[in-house]
Order: structure tokens, then sequence, then C-alpha cells
């Protein structure tokens, strides 16, 4: 007899989300599809809204990671106002992004992933949580929670708080750094490089007890996206986007962003509301890439800075060509904060950034402004249109987790052939299908752009429709 | 500046005498001329009223009604930018009554149009808002009426977003007493009545703007902004008022 697995809902990640999981007669899975439940509509809401609002009013898609939406905003406003915007500017929206990364990546590792990583997958599940983790190992919480703290001190300091500030405008930033900003910023720079060396230290030591996760969480081939800097190395940014195949062999290169519809076409899943992004030339059936940390790492020449080019390097030795397990992302999440927080020491060693010269102002000159920056999660695209005003007629967002919508499927049902069987199916092996998601740390909220109530779950299905199982808060 | 500052251009006293009066707030002993209003009084004696629709060196409206005081002796309330204190009167600016009426006229105001100070180019300098955070006004009991509301940014410099507005009509005052110009005005009747500019057409085309910007200023919301501005970045400058009253006044002697 057929029949489906559904957990709802899924938990421990940013938004809202359901799994079905199909079994077939003789109880092997044979498909898997993540739902995500919500639908939110910020391309429509935008419409109407002057330029002026968008990086404020889009950046509300998360608030996890509002600030890296603000400048992929913030720059397509800048080609909507045709200005150079200064170089200060540009160094101070890097250095805030830093600290993004900071936090998210901290979010995602710790409070979210951990629990797995640290207490194992069929830990008791009332207690594998963040509070298990204090519980068990409180030096390691404390250090997650301490790391998330300054990355979300940082934003505060910069501009003027922690979730949704205003300080990313069209132009560069509205306000200039002064001498405390800078100190306060500096300050918790050391202890941060601590923590994430330790951290990493101690997570590579125990990349031996996961070796099934690696070999089943989202292991197969597809080709990465992501921004490269002129260099070819890391870059959120300013960068122009690169493509990889599963071999490491370059696809496409330099591609500016403003092309990413040359590249990038959008299928919509009748079972979700997240679009699924895909290479365009190959379709949606086979344009599948993957994006977020590890593609990242797979697809830069290097770092940029010298500790986590070391780092980088060390990741890239773990096989011949690109990682291509998705378990992979927690370690180059580990590697990303150590980036960011050597990019910070650069930066605010950087003359510059005491600049007064942050903001070009101009009215809008052009109807069309495109940016693409890398989220915490991966790629994201800010597409607007305006009229002759300055008011938006239509925007297109490609979020960071869409580009993973047909990894993410294909890695449940991976996961889920490995460790689920239809016979009998503990709380552990489904928790192993969240847990690549989590991998994954996708903003559900963020890619739909969704409202309501919170509602995550996996659920096993039979053939005629039948829940058979369910898994999510009780 | 104060009230008093303002009236020193009408006739002085000693020549053109104004009946002094007393009478009392909140039970504290007052005196006032007998053409200031209640709302003048409490001001220059640091008496806090809420207003909305008032602004030092416009005409008065009482059309917000949130300056409502209680007056001993009459079931009746009274709004205070345009009542006359009478000898001995007892007025009250503060009572449990008076709290609920003025939230419930804030929550009205909020519930009319789509005021999102998260988006807002005025949000940490609305009156709106203050006034909201004074009253202590924690949440709106009516249902939103969610109407449709566009912007017009037709004008080079300037922006009105009638989702903000919450016609209190300075704008057209001071266009029309201070300027001079008459651009703004009102067209349709209770939930419809927006503010226009000449015969209700886009502000870029208006042949009467002069493009001072008084509107912009004087505006308590985030309804008339300054093209351009990001979120937050709109504080106004109403200061400029008075003295221009006053500098016009002197020039004329």
């Amino acid at each position: 007899m057929e029949r489906t697995i559904v957990i709802d809902p899924v938990t421990r990640i940013e938004g809202h989300g359901r799994v079905s999981i199909f079994l077939d007669e003789n109880g092997d899975v044979c498909d898997a599809r993540l739902h995500v439940t919500q639908f939110r509509g910020f391309e429509k809401l935008c419409e109407g809204r002057p330029y002026y609002e968008m990086p404020s009013l889009t950046q509300r898609i998360c608030g996890i990671c509002p600030i890296i939406h603000s400048i992929a905003s913030a720059k397509a406003c800048d080609q909507i106002l045709g200005v150079r915007v200064p170089d200060p500017a540009v160094k101070l929206r890097r250095l805030i992004n830093c600290a993004q990364i900071i936090q998210s990546h901290a979010v995602s590792f710790f409070h979210l992933s951990l629990p797995d990583l640290i207490l194992g997958m069929d830990y008791d599940r009332t207690k594998r949580n963040l509070f298990g983790v204090v519980e068990r190992y409180p030096s390691i919480a404390r250090d997650g929670i301490r790391l998330r703290s300054i990355g979300q001190e940082t934003i505060k300091a910069l501009a003027g708080k922690r979730i949704h500030p205003a300080w990313v405008v069209p132009g560069g930033v509205n306000e200039p750094l002064d001498s405390e900003d800078i100190d306060q910023v500096m300050s918790p720079l050391p202890e941060a490089m601590t923590i994430v060396r330790r951290t990493l230290d101690w997570f590579k030591n125990s990349l031996e007890e996961h070796r099934e996760e690696i070999r089943f969480f989202a292991n197969f081939p597809s080709m990465f996206m992501g921004l490269v800097n002129d260099l070819g190395n890391l870059e959120f940014i300013d960068g122009k986007l690169r493509l990889i195949d599963y071999k490491g062999d370059i696809v496409a290169d330099s591609v500016q962003p403003e092309r990413y519809a040359d590249y990038i076409g959008e299928s919509v899943k009748p079972w979700s509301y997240l679009k699924a992004p895909y290479y365009k030339p190959l379709g949606p059936e086979e344009g599948m890439y993957r994006v977020g940390p590890a593609a990242r790492l797979n697809i830069v020449d290097g770092c940029g800075t010298p500790l986590a080019d070391q780092e980088w390097a060390e990741f890239r030795s773990l096989g011949r060509g690109p990682a291509l397990s998705s378990f992979y992302n927690h370690y180059a999440r580990l590697i990303e904060i150590l980036y960011a927080v050597e990019t910070m020491e650069m930066l605010l060693n950087d003359p510059d950034i005491r600049s007064p010269h942050v903001r070009a102002v101009a009215q809008p000159n052009y109807e069309e402004g495109i940016g693409v920056v890398e989220a915490p999660r991966g790629t994201l695209v800010h597409h607007y249109k305006v009229d002759e005003h300055g008011l938006v007629t239509w925007a297109n967002l490609i979020v960071a987790t869409g580009n993973n919508e047909l990894a993410m499927n294909r890695g449940i049902m991976q996961t889920a052939k490995r460790f689920l069987n239809g016979k009998d199916i503990s709380e552990g092996m489904l928790n192993r299908v969240e847990a690549v998601i989590r991998a994954f740390d996708p903003c559900l909220s963020c890619s739909t752009h969704q409202v309501g109530e919170t509602i995550t779950s996996i659920r096993l299905l039979g053939p005629d429709g039948e829940v058979l199982s369910e898994a999510g808060p009780s | 500046m104060t009230d008093r500052d303002y009236f020193k251009g009408k006739p002085r006293t000693d020549v053109n005498p104004v009946r002094i009066l007393t009478f009392k707030i909140d039970g504290r002993d007052v005196t006032a001329r007998e053409d200031e209003t209640i709302l003048t009084v409490a001001r220059q004696n640091g008496i806090f009223i809420p207003t909305l629709c008032h602004l030092d060196g416009l005409s008065e409206r009482g059309a917000c009604r949130l300056c409502m005081v209680e007056v001993k002796g009459s079931d009746k309330l009274f709004p205070a930018c345009v009542t006359l204190p009478r000898q001995d009167m007892e007025v009250m600016t503060d009572s449990p009554r008076l709290n609920e009426y003025r939230k419930k006229i804030l929550e009205l105001l909020f519930s009319e149009r789509n005021h999102v100070c998260s988006v807002c180019v005025s949000n940490g300098h609305c009156e709106l808002q203050d006034l909201a955070v004074t009253l202590g006004m924690s949440h709106v009991r009516y249902e939103y009426l969610y109407p449709r509301h566009t912007i017009d940014a037709s004008h080079d410099r300037f922006s009105v977003d009638h989702n903000r507005c919450v016609l209190c009509l300075r704008c057209i005052r001071v266009c029309d007493e201070v300027e001079g110009a008459h651009t703004w005005d009102v067209m349709g009747r209770g939930i419809l009545c927006k503010v226009i500019t000449d015969l209700n057409q886009p502000w870029g085309t208006s042949e009467t703007c002069t493009g001072c910007g008084k509107c912009v200023h004087v505006c308590p919301t985030g309804a008339l902004s300054e093209k351009g501005k990001s979120v937050s970045e709109m504080s106004k400058r109403r200061q400029f008022l008075p003295y221009l009253e006053m500098m016009r006044r002197e020039s004329r002697k």
C-alpha cells in the first residue's frame, strides 16, 4: 500500500513549512516535497510605493537578514538614481553586512542546528534544542549566544537599531560613523575571532562523527551559484555571478548581475508558495543549482582574507571537486563568520570608514534597477521598475532560499530514502529529514514573504492520501 | 516663542483695554485676556492639552477634537483651541473620560487610513505617532478600513501620500493664510474627504503652487514629504511659522 509521511511543522528553521514523504506499495520512499504553506505577496505590495521606501519596506521580509535585503534594495535604487555610491558608503554597507553574516550564521549554526549536531539526531526531542545544549554544553552555547550578540550589537552601533534599521539608503548610507561608533564596533572583534576559531577547531574534529549525514544530506551533483569579486574571491555585495557545475568547471562567469534573468528562470510548483528558480539553459527539470555558504566556498578561488583563506583551502580539500554534501553548509558558515570578522577588522582600519561622504543624491533617472547580493543563505535579487515619478510599478524578488528549492526537495528525498522505511518510523528518523532542511538554513518566510501562524511539519501519507504519521510541535 | 508674542501685533491694552479675567485650569488659578483661548492660557501655564490640527501661527479649526476639556457644571465637552474662558470657569484638562475619548479619536484616525510607521519617512518625527505614545494608545479597537489610496509624486520636490493624511488641513491653512497661494483644498465628504491641489489635479501640474514647501513642513505626519527622503529622515521644521508672522507684522509697522 502506498503511503505518505508528513512532518508538520518542520521546527528550528526560519519560517514555516511542511514536508510530505510519499511511500510506495512496498513502504519505500518514492517522492518527497517541501511545502511552503503561506503567502505574503511582497512583490505586489511594493507596487505604487516610492522607490526610496523600498530598502525599509523590503527588509521587513526578514527579521534575521534584514540588512542584506536593505542592501540589495538600495543597490537596485542606486541604479534607478543612476549614481555611483561613494566609496566610503560602499565600505560601510560591507561592514554592516559582515555583522549580519556573523549574527545570521550564528543563529543557524548554534541556535538551530547545534542541538542536532552536538546532542545527536535521536536525542530526546523535548530537550533537543538550544536549552538542551545549554544544559549539557554550557560553554559552547554561551559562545553561540555571544557571537550572535556581537553581530547584533555591531548592527546597532552602526545603524541605530538591531533589527530593521533604516541606515542603508538609496545612494549610500544616511549617516557617517564617528570615532565612538568605530571603537564600539572594534572592541568585541577579538572575542568574536576567538569564539569562531575555537568553534571551527571543535567542529572540524567532530566531522568524522557525522559521516552518515555528510553522505546522505543532499549529497549529489548539482550546479552552484554565487557572486565573486574581480579576483574571483568571496564577495557579498558588489560582485559578478559565477556558476559552476558539479565537477567544479565554470559554466558561466563574470555575469553582470543585471543579466540575472538570462540565466535564472522561475518555475511555480502547485504544492508550494515557494517559487523554484532554475538555470535557464537547462530548463526547470535539469537546471537545479545550489546557493549559500557551501556553494559560495565552492565557486570562489579564495576568500581574500588570510585566516579564512587557510580554512577555505582545507574545506576545498574535503573532496576532489566542489563539496557536494549540503551538510558542509554548517562548516562553510563558520568559515564565513571568520571571513566576516577579518573583513571587519580590515575595513575598520581603513581611513575611508570615517569619511563624511557617504551618500550620493539624485532624482530617479532610470526606470529600472536591479540589485544582486549574497545573503547569508545565498544569492538575492531585488529588481524594480518605476514610473517617471519614482513610484514602483513592478517588482521581482528572488530570495536566497528559493534558489535552493529544487535541491532541498531532492535532499529531503535522499535523506528520507536512507533513513526512513515505511514500517517503523521513529522520531529521530524524521528529525534527520528536518535536519537536512536545516543544513540549507532556509528562510521560508523570506522566500515566500509569508504571513500567518507558525506551522512547519512533516507528514507521512499513504497512496490514498491517508496520513500515517505526523511530526511537529504537538 | 510663546503665544503671548504671537499676539504682540494686536492693539495695546493701555489704549484699547482688553478685559483680564481669572479662572481655573486643573485647580490652578490662571489669568487670561478675554480674547485668549483656553488652549493658549493652558500652554502659557505649562499645562498639557493634546492637539493635532492646531498649529501656532495658523487660524484655529477645532477639527481634530483632541483638545476637548471638561468645564465644571457642564456635561458638554469643549474644544480648548476655540473656546474662550469666562470669569471663574473651572476647566479640567485630564480625566479618565477625556483620555478615553482622545484615545478613541486617535484609534479612529489610525483605522481610517493606512498608517505604517515602520516604513514611513516621518517615523520618529510624527505628531500622530507621538500622540499615540503620549496618550497611551496601545491598541486600535476598531476595524481598519484599509482604503486604497495613492501617492501623488508628480511634483518635482514633494510628494503627498494620502495613506498617511489625517485631514488636519494645516496644509490648506498655511497655503492660504501664510503663503497666499491657496493651492490646497479639500474635496469629498466624510470618509471620502481628501486634500487636493488646485482642481483635483496632479500636484506637479498645479499652476498656483509656488513650491515653497510650507505645507510639507506643517504636515503633522508623513503625508506630505520631500521626495527622496528615506524612512525616518523627514524631520519637519515648524518653528518658522510664528516668526514669519511676526516679521510680517513688524514690517507693516
